[in-house]
């Protein structure tokens, strides 16, 4: 009994308390003194680790509000709540956030555009993009896997009818899927700039038109339209600057493939 | 005379012939993780072969004087756990306080020495095997060079396989274990080296 149970027991006992009373030594000895600012500003934030800051993460972030007095509204997950209680922590003024959005460039729906193959690999964006850059017949498109929609921290984005779609009411701009997306398809635009080309399609017209007849076919409509010259068309495809873009929507209703558009629908109810 | 010429056999058998990593294909996880860049693969080896030779310190007296005379020898794994796991505490303490540098890039992979395998596998193994108290460290000594040694020169294997042109399909895990496959081999080589060199 005393030797079978309770031996076994005291033995395992000893030496754990040895090694607690040892590590409690320890990191009496080796403390490190913690910032308390540091600690408070790193409790106001999400703790997502996105990186839209700038910094690798939450943790540098904080530091660099702290140490290096680095902006309290670069964080767009927390928003303009989180900014706000940065800055009372801080006693510095308070900026609003601007809030973005993510935008997926493609509108390769099933119905519009067609297979070149038929995969059956692994069912991620990530795998079938490295077999000849996917089994859709653009090689510029979506995929469909939903890689972004897998690691989108709020879940924003679902795959419809073979295309990502982000709905802008759950996105807090965080841009994971902007990393993910093996196509590079998908950018974050700030809210107030809706109107954006969903295609990234850099072949000539003819060609885009064989493959997808949503795509960008380079036709030049929306640059001559546009009053303040925010579009521009370069490699065969159309970029609408939102730096110089007023939303006046002219190009879109000019666009004979329907390729330049909103946001999502949704973002209008916001 | 014998006794160095025994130590040294049982020191450069386990940094060559039976290296941790590549002949017994242990503590293969910061094998992997760590070896990306040299500075931060020589911190590692050199935090693991720490906890190696205090571990063995503590663990051969603890399984010889206590668990081995009450035939409690089954408990060796979960007491050596205890031993290593409090050891890979102080050197997490050590390191946060007087080398943040190094802590920061070790990141999760400190407190994963606590189950790296190599350690523990030295711990068992000494006992296995029935070295003696000074073999025994010497043994964890040469574990831990041996590990230091297949991270040091695959961190530079690394470095060279990041400058290459490589097949999309084979870039990041793929390349590195082939490459981990192939210096394996080449430490096959060993095998009867140490014999032939203390005849």
């Amino acid at each position: 009994m005393f030797n079978d149970i309770i031996l076994p027991v005291l033995i395992l006992t000893g030496i754990g308390l040895a090694a607690g009373i040892m590590l409690a030594l320890a990191s009496k000895f080796m403390s490190v003194p913690v910032n308390e600012k540091l600690e408070q500003v790193r409790g106001c934030l999400p703790g997502v680790n996105c990186g839209v800051c700038g910094y690798a993460g939450c943790d540098q972030y904080a530091k660099a509000i702290v140490e290096d007095g680095a902006k309290t509204n670069r964080c767009v997950p927390g928003g303009d709540e989180t900014s706000r209680k940065i800055s009372e922590v801080l006693g510095v003024a308070y900026q609003d956030v601007e809030e973005k959005v993510a935008f997926v460039a493609c509108k390769g729906y099933c119905d519009v555009t067609s297979d070149k193959m038929d995969y059956q690999g692994i069912q991620t964006c990530r795998a079938a993009s490295q077999l000849f850059g996917g089994e859709t017949s653009c090689g510029y498109g979506c995929l469909g896997y939903g890689d972004c929609a897998q690691a989108c921290p709020s879940h924003a984005i679902d795959v419809v009818n073979g295309v990502a779609v982000v709905r802008p009411e759950k996105c807090i701009g965080c841009s994971i899927c902007v990393k993910v997306c093996p196509k590079s398809l998908i950018s974050v635009y700030p809210l107030t700039k809706p109107i954006h080309v969903s295609c990234r399609n850099k072949d000539k017209g003819a060609k885009t038109r064989k493959v997808c007849t949503n795509g960008c076919i380079a036709c030049r409509k929306c640059v001559s339209v546009c009053p303040t010259e925010a579009v521009k068309v370069e490699d065969n495809l159309a970029y609408i600057d939102p730096e110089k873009c007023i939303s006046c929507g002219k190009c879109m209703e000019v666009c004979p493939v329907h390729v330049i558009d909103h946001f999502h629908p949704t973002c209008e109810s916001r | 005379m014998e006794l160095a010429k025994n130590l040294c056999i049982v020191l450069f058998s386990a940094i060559l012939v039976d290296n941790f990593v590549l002949s017994k294909f242990m503590g293969i996880c910061p094998f992997l993780g760590v070896s990306k860049k040299l500075s931060s693969a020589f911190g590692m080896s050199c935090a693991v072969t720490f906890v190696m030779v205090m571990a063995t310190a503590v663990t051969w007296p603890v399984y010889t004087y206590l668990l081995a005379p009450n035939g409690l020898g089954y408990l060796d794994t979960i007491t050596f756990i205890l031993v290593i796991a409090a050891f890979v505490q102080l050197v997490e303490f050590a390191l946060k306080r007087y080398i943040p540098v190094l802590y920061n890039t070790l990141g999760v992979y400190l407190p994963l020495i606590t189950t790296n395998c190599a350690i523990l596998g030295v711990t068992l193994l000494n006992i296995k095997d029935g070295h003696d108290y000074i073999a025994s460290l010497v043994n964890a000594l040469g574990g831990g060079l041996g590990f230091l040694l297949a991270m040091v020169l695959f961190a530079g294997v690394r470095t060279r396989i990041e400058g290459c042109k490589i097949r999309k399909a084979f870039e990041g895990l793929p390349i590195t274990l082939i490459s981990a496959s192939i210096v394996a081999l080449s430490f096959l080589g060993f095998g009867g080296v140490i014999d032939g060199i203390f005849k």
